[in-house]
């Protein structure tokens, strides 16, 4: 039986295989032509890639992309585990109900979250403006001003992520052994410095996990912005929350001669990713320590 | 034979079995292979956007053929386009008659081997359309690509009891006399804003839509022979300069067409007026609800006649029945269909007899105050001169031109910084 491991994970790799490499590498592929997804390709190497590097647009997404990933991603991780630590305690009364509760946003389709957000932060009848109202704040257009854009859009991711991460991080610190607050508490530390000491280091991996998790989520956001201003592949009028995976679309699906730009923007989006992914495990892995 | 190299060919075997049927089930209905035509259909699926006015007919195309008929509706082009796209570049889901509107037709036509020629499928019916609009159906290499549905005559829906609140006409002639020329629309605008305080017209867009498509028989963004010349095309200035011109008066509510805010706006009045085609006054009711009927009503647009928008009906290569799709689409645009359509959402037919016919030209519009509908747009369509649209008109007026307008009435641009977003963005939206 010495092949019979390999086997079993054989169906994940055959799997990842048709439905995620392949595409990947035609994607590669693609964005090497001059390619109309319904006419001609023509071979141009990297022209697609230095088109690319002076495009404002292309960088405008970018800086949009990373402005609503560190705009979301920042206050979601404190949050999650200030509520971690919160659920961890042993004495809370209903702990499953609150377990439960903090993942429900995440099960509701990404599409119904941006449409119910994307009403409640509306200039005319929306309800954050009316509340912003009492207290005489004027009504703001949200889809305007890029920061007004950024604000409502990562309320929305963070809707939907800060319960999922919340429970992995819970997850992480019941796996934390007792004994180790037991002797911290001999020692004298109370529960603040316990969570200092003892939590955060040994949650180390399990943060490395949310947080490239997070990266990876927060760098590919699409639907959430692309809803919010009724389905706009451009963002707003000035493009003020255009994502890089919009700008793909926009150039891919958007218009069908530049499909080949569009895979070159996809590609670039992959190498960001792993980009900041490595950066953040090394940063994490470092400040943690 | 070592018990090892056995268990590996096994091993072998099971990852080889594994991978066949993930591919097999990666494409399990994929039987292509053309049309088969003769055969005759289960089902035909038709997609269509906005309010084609299809659904009575469609049952009626039922009970005659027994062919089960899928109605897919989109309610915005925008949405509907890439759908479009998607299916013709995967070669599957394609539906076996698609509606393409006039912005999107040229773009497709770059391609025309994706689509079906009709003219042999349904014989020759050249005769029965307005014939300019019959020949933007055919492709360069002549094939015809779709068959007309309808044309978008103007004019200008207005809710009568915020005009009677404001202290202004509600007459439908009286109210068409308010604004012969934009101008007046723009002071009568004003002395609406004055005493509501409250949006006049909907959007600077939907102003600009109208001037745009006024342009009989003029260039707008691009030239006969397909150049791009939104920069200096006068009649793209034109209506950029009306549309500055409305927004400098604040007569706007600046909403986004087609967005959530501008469905609710119907509802909740947040705007007296809206530029109405023809095919808009089904969207115009669908959005107002049942609980206003009779409160719109429909007068001239100022500035004279024009056309905005109207579609064709195409059969893509991919649908499995050319002959029976084809069928279809030269029901759903035959005389009985098109006076049919037009009396359910109306957009305005295209088929000659369907304009000369008795009970469209005296069909009145109860939604409408009773406004006679067939009368108001039959008279203006036989004057449209149709204007050049080239290949991405739909790309350059949605993404280059109504931005940079609603980023200067939302006041992110002057006047010369959201002229030169325009320009800058029309080139790349533009390119083809």
């Amino acid at each position: 039986m010495k092949y019979s491991p390999y086997l079993y994970v054989a169906p994940f790799f055959v799997l990842f295989g048709i439905f995620g490499l392949y595409p990947m590498l035609w994607t590669l592929w693609m964005s090497l032509h001059d390619w109309d997804l319904v006419g001609t390709h023509t071979f141009i190497g990297l022209d697609n890639y230095s088109a690319l590097l002076s495009d404002d647009y292309f960088w405008n997404a970018v800086r949009n992309t990373f402005g609503m990933f560190i705009l979301a991603t920042v206050p979601q991780l404190a949050l999650a585990l200030f509520l971690a630590n919160l659920l961890n305690r042993p004495l809370l009364r209903a702990r499953t109900f609150f377990r439960m509760a903090i993942f429900v946003p995440n099960v509701v389709s990404v599409a119904a979250v941006a449409i119910v957000f994307g009403m409640l932060f509306q200039r005319d009848f929306g309800v954050v403006n009316w509340i912003l109202g009492l207290f005489g704040v004027d009504a703001i257009d949200w889809r305007r001003e890029w920061w007004t854009s950024w604000i409502a859009i990562s309320t929305m991711v963070d809707w939907r992520w800060t319960g999922y991460n919340t429970l992995i991080l819970l997850a992480g610190m019941q796996a934390i052994p007792r004994d180790l607050y037991e002797a911290a508490a001999m020692d004298g530390a109370g529960p603040w410095r316990q969570f200092w000491t003892v939590t955060l280091p040994m949650l180390r991996p399990t943060f490395v996990f949310v947080v490239i998790l997070s990266t990876i989520g927060g760098l590919q956001l699409f639907v959430e912005p692309l809803i919010f201003n009724n389905g706009n592949i451009i963002g707003g009028t000035q493009r003020e929350f255009q994502t890089v995976q919009m700008y793909m679309f926009e150039k891919s699906i958007g218009n069908l001669s530049t499909a080949g730009y569009g895979a070159a923007v996809a590609w670039a989006l992959f190498l960001m990713i792993v980009v900041v992914s490595v950066l953040n495990f090394v940063i994490t892995r470092r400040s943690v320590k | 034979m070592s018990v090892s190299t056995r268990r590996r060919r096994y091993a072998a075997v099971a990852l080889a079995t594994v991978a066949a049927l993930a591919t097999t089930t990666a494409c399990g209905d994929d039987n292509e292979g053309g049309s088969s035509d003769g055969a005759k259909p289960e089902k035909l699926v038709v997609d269509t956007f906005g309010e084609a006015g299809y659904e009575d007919l469609v049952k009626q195309y039922e009970q005659q053929t027994g062919i089960k008929i899928e109605l897919r509706k989109v309610a915005q082009l925008n949405e509907f386009r890439p759908r479009v796209v998607r299916s013709l570049a995967t070669g599957k889901g394609a539906a076996d008659v698609i509606m393409l509107e006039e912005g999107i037709l040229n773009e497709f036509k770059l391609n025309p081997g994706n689509w079906v020629d009709l003219a042999p499928l349904v014989g020759d019916l050249s005769k029965d359309y307005l014939s300019w609009k019959y020949e933007l159906g055919k492709a360069p290499d002549g094939r015809l690509m779709g068959l007309p549905t309808d044309v978008g005559g103007l004019g200008l829906c207005y809710r009568t009891d915020l005009f009677k609140d404001a202290g202004l006409p509600t007459n439908r002639d009286e109210v068409s006399a308010l604004w012969p020329t934009w101008d007046k629309f723009i002071e009568t605008g004003k002395k609406y804003k004055q005493a509501t305080g409250k949006g006049f017209v909907d959007s600077v867009t939907t102003a600009v839509n109208a001037v745009l498509f006024q342009q009989n028989g003029g260039d707008l963004f691009y030239d006969k022979d397909d150049n791009l010349i939104a920069d200096k095309s006068p009649g793209v200035k034109a209506a950029w300069d009306q549309a500055l011109a409305i927004a400098d008066a604040g007569i706007s509510a600046k909403i986004t067409t087609w967005s959530p805010e501008w469905n609710a706006g119907f509802k909740q009045g947040t705007f007296a007026v809206n530029a109405c085609p023809s095919w808009m006054l089904g969207i115009v009711e669908s959005n107002s609800g049942p609980e206003n009927a009779g409160k719109w009503d429909l007068a001239a647009v100022p500035g004279g006649a024009g056309n905005w928008g109207g579609s064709w009906l195409g059969v893509p290569t991919q649908s499995k029945y050319h002959a029976e799709a084809a069928k279809l689409a030269a029901f759903l645009t035959n005389t009985a269909g098109q006076v049919a359509a037009f009396k359910k959402s109306g957009p305005l037919p295209t088929n000659l007899k369907a304009l000369e016919d008795p009970s469209f030209q005296s069909f009145t519009n109860k939604y409408f105050s009773d406004a006679p509908t067939g009368k108001i747009f039959g008279e203006g369509v036989q004057k449209i001169v149709p204007t050049h649209l080239g290949p991405k008109h739909q790309a350059v007026k949605e993404n280059a031109l109504e931005p940079a307008l609603r980023a200067y009435e939302s006041g992110q641009a002057s006047k010369e910084e959201a002229w030169e977003q325009f320009t800058k963005d029309a080139a790349t939206q533009g390119a083809f």
